[in-house]
């Protein structure tokens, strides 16, 4: 009988066309928009992703996310090296600074000092320059998308694409001089503000003089050390906060989650998506069911039993559904490729998938059980009715 | 004779706009196994709802009605879908064929709900459509055919998985004189047999020549057996 319930289905293209489609729709909207959500949570995130040698960052305890930092005594560093399990630690600022433009407006800027001496937290992906570079005297090193976007040198004609910033181009950081020594590629951020590498040593000169400059330690574990262990220790010896990696985006995730209007408002646009959807396919694929009911009444009548025609319309569902999900994912999937290189944030995990394919399915089944009820509910006398 | 069917103080009653309807009243019929019946009368006397109930797809309110000696009423609802699956063939005055499938797919519905695999179901539904003068349109949709073509499908589908018993709802009203002939010929010639029994359902009086026995309905009643 399956082979009929696939006829039947397929008999009508138009119908059936309408019906895939608006599975597509749900099954698009479904994904795309989690995943522009996914994208830009990431975000919140991305810093602590980049920055990937350590286990362990140190903060003080009162830091809620990445970027609400709370500044440290220098001296803190010393005591988490002094931690037994530490295989080394290392400072890191984390600030943001007001750069001069060369017309003389302020662009804030996220500069990051790193280590002077191992450069630990650097960017993993140079573009031009070498992160040793930064050694060199005022040296910094500038992200991809700030060069070529806020940092770049106005153009002459008004609206016109700016100059991008260059290795040998020099920066003014809070009345002090930073040269461009490299362009890296980083993960965009939340704010999506330039990025601007430095040494530690050379970022405290850069930020307004104040007692405490040292934004996070970031740790290494010895080879064997539990990660839980040695948190609790650095915790227990120091007074001050420390996370895992995983950890420490985790709070700035929930941070995120829990503070801002982001996750309600995708939220909304979801159960929109997956409302309309339902309407749709779930509308089409009755009203299809309700026009074969007279087909299905007389398969009734020549003695398919109802078990039949409910796996025939499961079939026809299962389908369906399963098209339309696969549709609507690749087009959120080819939408996501097609965006790769602009600011829009896209994140398509396989957990993702799984959302949005139990979602279609929840809309196929709901659209199969009402059709399903009606013809169960179907008298075959029908058949002899005009 | 042996009786095929047997029907005793039937009764139905519908409830219409919250009216009480009467389609049967106490209706007595017997047909026998070789016979062609004819069950006529005006709109409304009860026809379809009578067959209906001889053919297990509709409950007598009150009665007795045995199809070959078995109380459809009183038998269980799979058992039920077995017997008119293997017992019971339909000729409906749409045709009410399957629009995606084609003749040959349509005719093979049956011995499919039968359990009979698809590759054997479609060579023995070709066979009888060749039966029925349709072995050139086997793959035709039934769209594609014109109204007595598809009442000859409608008859291969009745006939292929060799039922007892037919019906047939109003056959020929739907066609002209000539493709309703050539119908009624199919159904004496080809469909009936002293181990089959045909019920038909008419009001179209230039048929009624083909007819064994006439049972004349009127108001629920069967008023008349000629």
């Amino acid at each position: 009988m399956y082979h009929i319930a696939l006829k039947m289905l397929m008999g009508d293209r138009g119908k059936y066309l309408g019906i895939v489609m608006g599975l597509t729709f749900a099954s698009l909207i479904m994904t795309q928009q989690p995943a522009i959500f996914l994208g830009l949570m990431a975000r919140s995130y991305s810093f602590i992703s980049d920055v990937g040698l350590p286990d362990i960052w140190v903060m003080d305890p009162k830091v809620q996310f990445i970027d609400d930092i709370k500044p440290m005594q220098e001296t803190e560093l010393y005591r988490v090296r002094g931690v037994s399990g530490v295989e080394w630690a290392m400072p890191l600022y984390k600030g943001l600074l007001k750069v001069r433009m060369a017309d003389g407006t302020f662009q804030t800027c996220n500069v990051i000092g790193l280590d002077d001496t191992t450069l630990i937290g650097g960017p993993a992906v140079m573009l031009q320059g070498k992160l040793a570079d930064l050694r060199r005297s005022d040296a910094v090193i500038v992200d991809i998308d700030g060069a070529e976007g806020k940092l770049a040198k106005p153009s002459a004609k008004p609206g016109a694409k700016g100059k991008p910033l260059q290795i040998g181009e020099s920066l003014e950081l809070n009345d002090r001089r930073g040269i461009v020594v490299g362009i890296a590629k980083v993960t965009r951020t939340f704010q999506s503000q330039p990025v601007i590498y430095t040494t530690f040593s050379r970022a405290k000169n850069y930020a307004p003089r104040e007692r405490r400059l040292l934004s996070f330690v970031l740790v290494k574990a010895q080879k064997g050390q539990d990660l839980n262990e040695l948190l609790r220790r650095i915790k227990q010896n120091t007074g001050l906060e420390a996370y895992t990696q995983d950890g420490f985006k985790t709070l700035t995730y929930e941070y995120f989650m829990k503070n801002t209007g982001i996750p309600i408002n995708f939220g909304i646009t979801i159960a929109l998506g997956f409302i309309v959807g339902t309407a749709i396919a779930g509308q089409t694929f009755y009203n299809f069911t309700l026009e074969n009911i007279r087909q299905f009444g007389v398969l009734k009548a020549m003695g398919a039993g109802n078990f039949t025609l409910l796996k025939m319309i499961l079939l026809q569902a299962v389908l369906v559904g399963s098209i339309g999900y696969g549709l609507g994912v690749g087009a959120a999937a080819l939408f996501g490729y097609s965006m790769r290189h602009s600011i829009l944030a896209f994140k398509l995990p396989w957990q993702l998938l799984v959302f949005s394919g139990s979602g279609v399915g929840l809309i196929c089944m709901l659209a199969a059980f009402i059709s399903i009820l009606k013809v169960i509910r179907l008298e075959p006398a029908i058949v002899f009715k005009g | 004779m042996t009786l095929a069917v047997r029907c005793q103080n039937l009764s139905k009653t519908y409830a219409t706009d919250g009216q009480k309807v009467i389609a049967l009243n106490k209706v007595n019929l017997d047909v026998n196994m070789g016979e062609l019946m004819m069950l006529v009368g005006p709109s409304g006397c009860g026809k379809t709802t009578l067959i209906s109930i001889i053919a297990g797809i509709l409950n007598q309110d009150e009665g007795v009605c045995e199809l070959f000696g078995e109380n459809l009423l009183t038998m269980k609802s799979s058992a039920k879908l077995k017997f008119r699956a293997a017992n019971i063939g339909f000729v409906f005055q749409a045709y009410n064929l399957l629009p995606a499938l084609n003749a040959a797919e349509n005719v093979s519905v049956p011995l499919i709900i039968n359990g009979v695999k698809r590759n054997i179901a479609e060579r023995k539904a070709r066979e009888i459509l060749e039966q029925v003068g349709l072995g050139e349109r086997t793959k035709s949709l039934p769209a594609q055919l014109s109204g007595g073509q598809q009442q000859r499908v409608a008859i291969a589908r009745a006939l292929v998985h060799s039922p007892r018993l037919i019906v047939c709802d109003e056959p020929t009203s739907a066609l002209d004189h000539q493709s309703g002939g050539i119908i009624m010929k199919l159904l004496k010639d080809v469909a009936l047999h002293q181990d089959r029994v045909l019920i038909i359902v008419t009001h179209d009086a230039r048929i009624f020549s083909y007819a064994d026995r006439i049972a004349e309905m009127d108001d629920g009643h069967v008023v008349k057996v000629t």
